[in-house]
């Protein structure tokens, strides 16, 4: 039986703890006595047979939804829309889940007789993917049956030709989506619930749409108001997406949610880096001396090589759950089977909460993390995977480690670039960014180029990183950044330390003498439900 | 007084060697009279004149006892030389295209590996591309008449590709009491259900051998198919000629409760179809071809011979002569 997530009271005898830091890794010992470890829970027991619960959900859906075949029927239109490469984190092991769902929904489909297929990653203003990555998700048969006939692309959200505008929410929020999608009988959707974030109406109204659509939820307001994106039910951004939802669904787009969660299972229970989600009191001399070689080998790689020996990496997920049917309904028992992995009760908020960032972010897959995407996994993704309220009290101090290089993806973040150059040179503040920079970026002509034909991500996705951080910088009275490139930390309107300790006494000029200190030990993903 | 030696007979000179020969003969001719005369039971007997001697018992073909192969010293050989030579040479000569092994990604234990059977680098192949952790803990089920018919090739069979003899002429209890032994004994089992190499290009009728030991030992049969083999080596030929190859897993089969060795062959083998029509188009146009069982089958149209030949297209195994090069007069 795997066990629960844990808070660990740090006390004189707590080995030092492991903190990401990119493709690197330090081992930090924490004050005692005053600090806390939230440990994630062991990884869930995955289901056996996969496929038998694949079939399982498209023929027992759940809520107000006919089984899967009922559905298909010939001459219909059906499009499969699947989630991009931003999911899961780091990519999954081959075959992944949504090559075998896909699977089975086309073999259905193909048992029906519908001839009129097409396959749709609703990547929104996510970069294209490449044939090797669209091969990984969906698999070379899938991909080598509908990608030569051009039935299997990318989502373009700033194609005007193929957008249907459905209307608007009764919060005057225009709703704008992918037209092969609106205009199909059905969409399925195939989701990766990595966290609770993922899924739901966000799905279809997120991963389909445009900018048109998106600004309406993106932006600084409802992003500050999301507390967090974690809990849907306190998220704005969730709200958002619901009421599009009933405009999708009163406009009479049809869609078949089937959702997946995955388990802990990150960096596998063997194998070079199965240390890293193990509780260090528990590593053996086995797990330390290849801990040692994995992190002197990785110092010694070039940033380059680093990097790449790093994204290689396949986490063996195990699926937890599979389930299909009417959106809503679906997404009640997906999220509740996230949670039963990933929540971890934490009494109390703290005064200096610490995470070590990860080589990975949503955004950075076979990428560069560069420092703007570092304050999004910090301050937006890892800030705010907390339910009931932050661990951290407000004005508290977050440190983040991690190298924080100057360093862009010129081909994959062509728009980042500027961003750090000419908006964060001018100011951090997300409402004055917005005001000032978001439209110009948004609609400029060579993002919108790179975009579409090359493997850039939209112009605007910059600034939406920015807002993603937005409740967090607001939260936090002062954010420390251990180990960064000072100029890069700076710029983001951080402050750069060198070693943890020189970080906790800089904070306490925010938080006073003696502060408590808890410390995320993510990932593998946790999310703590804050009393 | 005469010269000495002048009236005696020439010698010729005398060669050691061959005398020593002569001495070796001696005593082995010594030795085997020593031995006629030691007493019964401690020899053998001798036959009584009028009566017919009884056949020895054959240790080649079905009877050939495999067991060696299959202990550690043997099973280290054959892993130094499937990954050193078999799977290097079936990769530069066959460039197999591999796919649908993520379908047997979940399976654990031992299965048995059904192909389509077209010419002899079929093997190899499957040796080379059957995944870890099969391929290692695999046994052949190879014809007993061709590759155990005499003491050079069935111990090389035995050991290079980890053989056990499989009786095609007749029906034979212990072949398939072997195999099930090996298969209980947690040993993969990979065997050609048609009997033997294709003759023209186009599949033979499944024989049962495979269903029939899933269905006794409760393991499922991973459907393989094999496209391009034929053009590198096919049947009556003996020089490879490289080329491309693809070799296609299926999902693993289990029987159903109601079916026999012949129907769940039967299936094993429209399933085979379906992956052959995979590999020939793609995934999702045999998918729905198998839904409306239009799949193209395995063995061909059945017409005349040419037209068969001509149906193959571009699968066809002939190959073109080597222009004659005349003398230039």
């Amino acid at each position: 039986m795997p066990r629960p997530g844990f808070v660990l009271d740090v006390d004189r005898s707590t080995p030092p703890i492991l903190f990401h830091h990119g493709e690197q890794f330090r081992l930090e010992k924490l004050p005692p006595g005053r600090s806390r470890v939230i440990y994630p829970a062991e990884p869930l027991p995955a289901i056996d047979d996969v496929e038998g619960a694949i079939r399982d959900a498209l023929c027992n859906p759940l809520g107000d939804s006919e089984p899967l075949p009922a559905l298909l029927r010939p001459g219909m239109k059906l499009t499969i829309a699947f989630d991009d490469i931003s999911l899961p984190l780091p990519p999954m092991r081959s075959p992944d889940i949504r090559q075998r769902i896909i699977e089975q929904v086309l073999d259905m489909a193909a048992a029906a007789g519908v001839d009129d297929v097409h396959l749709i990653a609703a990547l929104a203003l996510h970069r294209r993917m490449t044939e090797a990555e669209l091969r990984h998700a969906v698999g070379d048969r899938v991909y080598d049956a509908f990608a030569p006939h051009g039935l299997l692309y990318n989502h373009d959200a700033e194609d005007p030709d193929n957008l249907a505008y459905l209307g608007t929410t009764d919060q005057g929020e225009e709703v704008e989506i992918n037209k092969r999608a609106a205009e199909s009988d059905l969409i399925v959707y195939v989701n990766i619930n990595l966290v609770a974030m993922d899924g739901g109406w966000k799905s279809t109204a997120t991963g389909l749409a445009s900018y048109r659509s998106l600004r309406h939820h993106h932006n600084v307001h409802t992003l500050r108001h999301s507390r967090s994106f974690m809990d849907r039910h306190s998220s704005e951004l969730h709200h958002s997406n619901w009421r599009m939802g009933k405009v999708l669904r009163d406009s009479g787009v049809k869609v078949f949610q089937i959702e997946t969660t995955l388990n802990n299972d990150t960096f596998g229970a063997d194998g070079p880096l199965s240390v890293l989600q193990k509780r260090e009191w528990e590593w053996t001399a086995k797990d330390r001396m290849t801990f040692l070689a994995v992190k002197t080998g990785l110092d010694k790689l070039s940033p380059a090589l680093r990097r790449k020996a790093m994204h290689s990496w396949k986490a063996p997920y195990g699926l937890t759950s599979v389930q299909a049917g009417e959106v809503e309904a679906v997404h009640e028992v997906t999220t509740a089977n996230v949670y039963a992995q990933h929540l971890v009760p934490l009494e109390g908020q703290t005064d200096i909460l610490t995470f070590g960032l990860p080589y990975i972010c949503p955004y950075n897959v076979n990428s560069v993390l560069n420092p703007i995407l570092v304050m999004s996994l910090g301050l937006g993704y890892f800030f705010n995977l907390y339910k009931g309220r932050p661990p951290v009290r407000e004005g508290g101090v977050v440190i983040l480690s991690h190298p924080t290089p100057w360093e862009f993806h010129p081909v994959h973040h062509p728009s980042y670039i500027d961003f750090f150059e000419q908006v964060l040179a001018d100011t951090t503040d997300p409402v004055e960014i917005e005001q000032r920079y978001e439209r110009q970026y948004a609609e400029d002509e060579w993002y919108r180029h790179l975009y579409r034909t090359s493997y850039a991500y939209h112009g605007v996705h910059p600034f939406y990183m920015w807002y993603w951080g937005s409740h967090g910088l607001q939260h936090a009275g002062k954010v420390i950044i251990v180990g960064g490139d000072v100029r890069a930390v700076r710029r983001l309107g951080f402050t750069p330390a060198s070693t943890l300790q020189d970080a906790l006494e800089m904070a306490t000029d925010v938080v006073g003498p003696q502060p408590t200190i808890t410390h995320v030990h993510n990932p593998p993903i946790l999310m703590a439900d804050v009393t | 007084m005469s010269l000495p030696g002048r009236n005696e007979p020439k010698r010729l000179p005398i060669n050691p060697e061959a005398l020593a020969g002569v001495a070796r003969a001696a005593g082995r001719r010594s030795l085997a009279s020593t031995m006629a005369r030691v007493p019964f039971p401690l020899r053998a007997p001798t036959v009584p004149v009028g009566v017919e001697p009884a056949p020895r018992p054959s240790k080649l073909g079905a009877e050939y006892d495999t067991d060696w192969a299959r202990r550690y010293p043997a099973r280290l050989a054959r892993v130094v030389l499937v990954e050193g030579v078999v799977r290097p040479a079936a990769y530069a000569i066959a460039r197999p295209m591999v796919g649908g092994t993520d379908r047997v990604a979940d399976y654990e234990g031992p299965a048995i590996f059904a192909a389509n059977h077209h010419s002899h680098i079929d093997t190899g192949l499957l040796l080379s591309t059957i995944p870890e952790p099969w391929r290692h803990k695999l046994v052949i089920g190879a014809a007993a008449d061709y590759f155990f018919g005499n003491r050079v090739t069935a111990p090389l069979s035995a050991l290079a590709i980890g053989a056990i003899p499989i009786e095609r002429t007749r029906v034979s209890r212990r072949s398939a009491d072997d195999a099930a032994a090996l298969i209980d004994d947690g040993w993969s089992f990979l065997i050609f259900p048609e009997g033997g190499r294709s003759p023209d290009g186009w599949g033979q009728e499944f024989r049962g051998g495979a269903a029939y030991l899933s269905l006794r030992c409760g393991v499922p049969v991973v459907p393989v198919h094999l496209a391009g083999t034929g053009r590198i080596l096919p049947k009556g030929t003996n020089v490879p000629k490289p080329g491309p190859t693809r070799v296609t897993f299926g999902h693993p089969l289990w029987p159903t409760p109601d079916e026999d060795s012949r129907r769940f062959a039967a299936r094993l083998e429209q399933t085979i179809a379906a992956l052959a029509d995979e590999a020939r188009t793609d995934w999702w146009s045999a998918r729905r071809r198998a839904h409306t069982s239009s799949t193209p089958s395995l063995s061909g149209p059945e017409v005349g011979a040419w037209r068969r030949t001509w149906a193959l297209g571009d699968r066809t195994a002939a190959r073109r002569r080597a222009a004659r090069a005349w003398p230039n007069l």
